[in-house]
């Protein structure tokens, strides 16, 4: 239905700066996540694209036309927010209606249009009630309708699923999959929740300080991360980080001593490091299997039935997290030894660059 | 309950420990309430028995007996007949201009007020806090200071001595007040649903109208009893910007009561003085219960 540019976007405070520069290209019917740690700028660049703040510089292209100046309306675009912003003194029917009402929608219409959206969402028996007396998933339901009878181009959601409990959040994350897929329409949503972010995404933005970290398919993350920031905040348990020393540089790729002592060969791209430079070797915590290599005094172990997590620490005292088999016989308090494959450990610089593997897993669609 | 029973459920007494209805506590606190209580309405009782006397007993002096023969003849007196200079149709004139004067400031003040308080807080503009800060000062600044330079004011404008410019004098007046008042209370209305609002097509009016308005129901209750007993008890305005023909009811009252041809018939003064006071103490009962209710629930989360 309709494309999304971003081009440009700063915005500003006062004197601080929140948002630099940012330049997207989001494609028809793509589901795109903006993820980042609080106060990274992903709600009020959300905002900026709704029309409910004004970019300082930039513009943003609809469908190939600038709506930067446009009121939220005539952008094509609805909003579902956090707090679901349900109007309290009206009924879930009325709720459903307002976007439709104000449009001053033929009678007829109004009503086939809502009752279809009641469906898709199963509110139907709920049309007459108040958002006072639905749960936290209903009312989030009922704001879902509501930005869905205009049949806008473009859904916005801002951490729509926060306020609910873990159990009702995994359940609404399928249904708005679910949905997206129905509507066959560009959505775009902010979360600081990664878990959403892989899980929903066709393609993630990550933010950090105002800025694109990265923009790629949620795989592509993970294998390929551009920089220490989206390794780290990308998968869970979050990625190691071994600090080491340039050791040798050859066709094979990086030769490094990690502080704990042992030697690795790393087949990356040696472009930009030399001998005696500092790195950080990436280690996935599920990445690590039974082997000779890292010595790690096991502090904690977190069961969690089919894997096991085990937070302790390396030998030059970098804290270290593993994931272990479910039912691994490893006791709190002992050190075991482990190990990773070569070509599985990121390395970064000491500027938080990537450099980038050469043999890492196709990427999935 | 206070005392709600521990999990021996069965046995063991339940309930609130039980009180002696006279105790030196209770006697002390009835007793000071009923003193109090009856000092407040002493007053009023006077006021109700004199008005129900005829002329012969008030003479007598007896103000707190109650009245021999009850008659009703002062009310209609203080009604219909009763004279303040030429016009000898008692205070149903001032009640009629009070009235007039009553609903189109009530109406307007409210109107305007609440459409500033929503503009103030949703919709901000360059310099609104400069602009909130003086229509606050404003509040500040004593009446008496502005009486003449808004008596040259609505000389100039062709309203002096009319019902018109009373009303725009009381519209004026009541606008800082309530202009904070529907400001704070806007501002807890959340702004999410202002957004969504405007996400959803609504415009300045839509909002105003659909949204703010419906959901805002206690506070305009509030704004009504704060206009409605203020402008109904107003005197100086009344007397200074209006004429003998239109002075509103206090001002007839005064002179009605304050006449000094003739004998003083303190039973129509204290039957026009009731009349008078109707119209607030109506008020105050009636919006007692509309007063404290919470619209806002379930709007957010929680």
């Amino acid at each position: 239905m309709a494309t999304l540019d971003l081009k440009t976007i700063s915005k500003s405070f006062g004197e601080a700066k929140v948002l630099h520069d940012i330049d997207l290209a989001i494609r028809d019917k793509e589901f795109v996540v903006f993820v980042g740690p609080s106060g990274c700028g992903k709600s009020t660049l959300l905002r900026i694209i709704a029309g409910l703040e004004e970019a300082t510089k930039g513009q943003i292209v609809i469908d190939g036309m600038d709506v930067s100046n446009a009121h939220p309306v005539e952008r094509g675009i609805s909003m579902v927010f956090q707090s679901y912003a349900l109007y309290p003194h009206l009924s879930v029917y009325e709720n459903i209606a307002f976007p439709l009402r104000v449009a001053r929608l033929e009678k007829d219409d109004l009503d086939r249009r809502v009752r279809r959206a009641a469906e898709i969402l199963q509110l139907t028996d709920k049309l007459m009630l108040r958002p006072g007396q639905l749960s936290g998933g209903q009312r989030q339901r009922v704001a879902i309708g509501r930005s869905i009878v205009r049949e806008p181009k473009i859904f916005l959601f801002d951490e729509p699923l926060s306020n609910l409990d873990a159990a009702l959040r995994g359940d609404m994350r399928v249904e708005l999959s679910q949905l997206h897929k129905n509507l066959d329409a560009t959505m775009v949503y902010v979360t600081h929740d990664q878990v959403e972010a892989m899980t929903m995404a066709d393609r993630i933005v990550v933010l950090n300080g105002g800025r694109v970290e990265q923009f790629g398919s949620p795989m592509e993350l993970y294998h390929h991360p551009n920089n220490k920031f989206v390794a780290g905040f990308i998968g869970q348990p979050n990625m190691n980080f071994v600090p080491a020393k340039v050791k040798a540089i050859s066709a094979k790729g990086l030769t490094v001593v990690l502080d704990a002592g042992p030697t690795m060969v790393l087949p990356v791209e040696t472009e930009g490091v030399a001998v005696g430079d500092a790195v950080e070797v990436g280690i996935r915590p599920e990445d690590v299997a039974a082997g000779d290599t890292l010595d790690v005094e096991i502090r904690v172990l977190e069961r969690l039935g089919g894997i096991a997590i085990a937070y302790g620490k390396l030998a030059c005292g970098t804290n270290f997290c593993a994931s272990l088999d479910g039912d691994t016989a490893v006791a709190e308090g002992t050190t075991i030894k482990l190990a990773v494959a070569p070509a599985d450990a990121h390395v970064f610089d000491a500027a938080g660059r990537v450099l980038r593997r050469r043999a890492a897993p196709a990427l999935v669609a | 309950m206070a005392n709600a029973s521990t999990n021996i459920a069965a046995a063991g007494p339940r309930g609130p420990k039980p009180r002696r209805a006279i105790s030196g506590r209770n006697i002390m606190i009835y007793g000071t309430l009923g003193l109090v209580a009856l000092y407040y309405a002493l007053p009023l009782y006077v006021m109700i028995v004199t008005s129900l006397k005829g002329m012969p007993e008030v003479r007598l002096g007896h103000i707190f007996a109650p009245p021999v023969e009850i008659t009703f003849q002062p009310w209609v007196k203080a009604w219909a007949q009763a004279c303040t200079g030429l016009n000898c149709d008692g205070l149903s004139r001032g009640f009629w201009n009070s009235v007039r004067i009553l609903i189109p400031s009530v109406v307007i003040s409210i109107a305007v007020a609440s459409v500033n308080g929503y503009a103030l807080v949703n919709w901000k503009f360059k310099g609104s806090e400069t602009f909130f800060t003086i229509l606050i000062f404003g509040s500040f600044i004593p009446y008496q200071v502005m009486l003449y330079p808004i008596v040259i004011l609505l000389r100039e404008m062709g309203i002096y001595g009319t019902l018109g410019g009373l009303v725009m004098v009381h519209t004026i007046f009541g606008m800082p007040i309530l202009t904070l008042l529907f400001r704070n209370y806007f501002t807890s209305v959340p702004e999410e649903l202002f957004k969504a609002a405007r996400v959803d097509g609504a415009g300045f009016w839509g909002i105003y109208f659909r949204i703010m308005l419906p959901m805002s129901m206690p506070i305009f209750v509030v704004a009504i009893i704060l206009q409605v007993t203020g402008i109904w008890n107003d005197f100086l305005f009344g007397v200074v910007f209006t004429k003998p023909d239109l002075y509103p009811m206090t001002v007839q009252l005064n002179n009605i009561v304050n006449s000094v041809q003739g004998v003083k018939e303190y039973n129509v003064n204290m039957a026009a003085t009731m009349i008078t006071g109707l119209v607030p103490l109506t008020v105050y009962f009636i919006s007692g219960k509309l007063f404290v209710r919470g619209i806002a629930a379930g709007a957010v989360k929680g």
